[in-house]
């Protein structure tokens, strides 16, 4: 088992740069506490582990089987609300109420099937818009129940320290991560779900017509969709310690798609590449206005200083504005790498081999395995 | 109460129209939804506003304030499609994902010039009227009056002349068109000109019943596009019918003449609209009017 697990390192890891790259990443996450213990930098890789798990399961949902859907906070919005007002009312603690937030996502995400499944492109995509919408709705509505604009706080923490913390959602991520990744591999030789995945984004008519069950597996993907946007929900719920209306609306629908396609839709770590990059962006304008603050203060007082000064002036109001920038840097990225940035990386780094399809690192001249030349591959 | 009701409904139907079929246009040319559609709208009323609210020490008469918002405006469309939407026209994910940045970049530059007040604009039009015993502004008059003179004019543009129907050419079968000496980009463009137009000038004619503020964009745009799938996307005959539903369903919550809602029926403005939309799309897949290409179906 052991001697199995190694010699698939070797031979899958190792010469396989994006592998390496995703390992190298994983480990630094995992040893990130021994560099500082920040409580900041701890709450930003907190939120951004939880986020990461609802960018990839917009990614299962949206990117594989093309079901595009806007209002992926229902999911997220209905595991929240659920752990939460279960614990304000019947005071149940979080490792009840967080699989049976799941499990509500989950039911959310079948029930969001059923009429989704006549549906197609826009149609779809606005249909599913309404549904977080209307729940949003009626969460203003009941005021006296759910809060309101001031959400439902106090709940209690997922962990005594911001380190626990940080470890359990580390944790949730990877594995879901994981599941996921294997769920959606379309050569796997145990797991079916991949390849039709594929086929029915590509040609639902077509995958019918060979045979596939294709509202079975558009049921699951929703339900898979569901359980991992629900387990984001229902840990960030605990995390922040409170659900506000923000776990429902437009922003929490569209921040998964901008993170999924700015890593790289249909690919499962382009969402984590997307969350792991942009979150944090945003998070730390402050640090970078500081930086600016400082920049200008170090400045001699002559006239001959004063433009840089007034420029950096501007770059300290331009970095206070994090959201101008995340949208700015998305337009940059979009116009000159339209495929994502984790896709665009993996196409400098790796090759596939014509004739055995297997991957390689783009700075051999012939196949790792069959030897065929590289050398006219175009990435 | 009901006449109140009525001039309502109208009025927001004709705004909801006029953005609508913009939206619907360019959906229809381009096969893609134009996120950043209400972005032109909101930034047309922030200028309209700049000029009419002294902020520069002189007011501007409202006239030539409206003519050179909608100039203004249109430029900022089509230099944004140039640039921004062209490139990546390809990839409709990119272009879903562009126009959303940028709509947010709009919010985000308003608010850091304007900052984050609401502001509100006089009606620019004074006096009232007298129709069979209600009484109704003049401004509400004019919003009507234009709205339905600027529909029926796009209608006439695409069912007449020789533009128009290029643009329903392209957005039948772009390919097709192509083959037929239609340069797609180039319709496009145009397209895109006449619904940053029509959505400047529905800001101009909304700005004295709403109010101004950066994040203006998200509301409106959530209602077009139930418009637009409420009517069947494409269609400009099922945008008006789809904008006085929602007109209808907006000025109903607002008004409430039921006294339903005690009072906090704007929250439910949407939950309501969402709920048409989710109705017409069980019913009917395609909206009330639209067709599906036979690749579209399923």
């Amino acid at each position: 088992m052991f001697r199995r697990l190694l010699k698939n390192f070797q031979y899958g890891v190792i010469p396989v740069p994006g592998r390496v790259i995703a390992i190298i990443f994983f480990l630094f996450l995992f040893l990130f506490p021994l560099i500082t213990d920040n409580s900041f930098f701890m709450h930003i890789l907190t939120n951004a582990a939880i986020f990461a798990i609802f960018a990839v399961s917009w990614d299962l949902l949206s990117g594989y089987t093309g079901q595009v859907n806007f209002g992926h906070a229902l999911f997220f919005g209905v595991a929240a609300y659920t752990t939460a007002l279960l614990y304000k009312f019947l005071g149940w603690q979080p490792s009840v109420t967080i699989p049976l937030g799941i499990l509500a996502a989950v039911a959310a995400g079948v029930l969001t099937c059923f009429p989704a499944l006549k549906l197609r492109g826009p149609y779809l995509s606005l249909l599913t818009l309404a549904f977080p919408l209307m729940l949003l709705g009626i969460v203003m509505f009941f005021k006296d129940y759910t809060g309101a604009e001031y959400g439902i706080p106090h709940l209690p923490p997922l962990a005594s320290t911001a380190t626990g913390e940080y470890y359990i959602c580390l944790i949730a991520m990877t594995a879901s991560v994981l599941i996921m990744w294997k769920l959606t591999d379309a050569g796997s030789r145990y797991v079916r779900t991949g390849l039709i995945f594929h086929a029915i984004r590509e040609d639902e008519i077509a995958a019918r017509a060979t045979g596939i069950n294709t509202v079975r597996y558009k049921l699951l993907a929703f339900a898979f969709g569901g359980l991992f946007a629900g387990l984001a929900g229902a840990l960030y719920a605990h995390a922040r310690g409170v659900v506000g209306i923000s776990s429902l609306n437009l922003t929490m629908s569209f921040q998964a798609i901008i993170w999924v396609l700015f890593g790289g839709a249909v690919t499962i770590y382009g969402g984590v590449v997307g969350v792991y990059i942009l979150y944090p962006l945003v998070s730390m304008s402050y640090y970078v206005q500081k930086l600016f603050t400082t920049a200008q203060k170090a400045l001699p007082n002559v006239p001959a200083m004063v433009p840089l000064a007034k420029i950096l002036e501007f770059l300290h109001d331009f970095a206070g504005r994090p959201l101008l920038v995340l949208a700015i840097i998305v337009i940059l990225i979009l116009l000159f790498m339209p495929e994502g940035i984790a896709v665009w990386v993996r196409d400098k780094i790796e090759r596939e081999c014509p004739r055995c399809k297997l991957t390689n690192a783009a700075w051999r001249k012939e196949c790792r395995a069959c030897g065929a030349s590289l050398r006219w591959v175009k990435s | 109460m009901i006449e109140l009701l009525i001039i309502t409904t109208l009025v927001n139907t004709g705004i909801f129209a006029l953005l609508a079929v913009g939206f619907s246009l360019i959906f229809g040319v381009a096969r893609v939804l134009n996120m950043a559609h209400t972005a032109f709208y909101a930034v047309a009323a922030y200028i309209f506003f700049y000029f009419i609210a002294k902020l520069m020490g002189i007011q501007m008469p409202v006239v030539p304030a409206i003519i050179i918002v909608v100039v203004v405006v249109t430029l900022l469309g089509m230099l944004s499609y140039k640039l921004f939407i062209n490139p990546v026209r390809e990839h409709h994910g990119a272009v879903l994902l562009i126009t959303i940045a940028l709509a947010m970049s709009v919010q985000e530059v308003l608010t850091w010039i304007f900052a984050a007040h609401n502001r509100t604009v006089p009606s620019f039009v004074p006096g009232t009227i007298q129709i069979s015993g209600i009484t109704v502004t003049n401004q509400h008059i004019v919003t009507l009056a234009v709205a339905a003179v600027l529909i029926i004019g796009v209608y006439l543009f695409l069912s007449k002349t020789k533009m128009g129907t290029a643009i329903r050419a392209v957005a039948n079968d772009t390919e097709i068109a192509s083959l037929m000496g239609i340069s797609p980009s180039r319709v496009l463009m145009i397209t895109m000109t006449i619904a940053t137009a029509l959505a400047a000038l529905a800001a101009v004619l909304r700005a004295p019943f709403t109010t101004i503020r950066p994040d203006m964009w998200g509301t409106p745009l959530l209602t077009i596009m139930v418009v637009v799938i409420i009517g069947g996307l494409g269609s400009i005959k099922g945008s008006i019918i789809g904008a006085f539903i929602l007109g209808f369903v907006e000025a109903l919550c607002l008004v409430d003449p039921l006294r339903l809602f005690g009072g906090r029926g704007s929250y439910l403005i949407t939950t309501f609209a969402m709920l048409a939309m989710v109705i017409v799309l069980i019913v009917r897949p395609a909206g009330l009017f639209g067709t599906l290409f036979e690749e579209e179906k399923l």
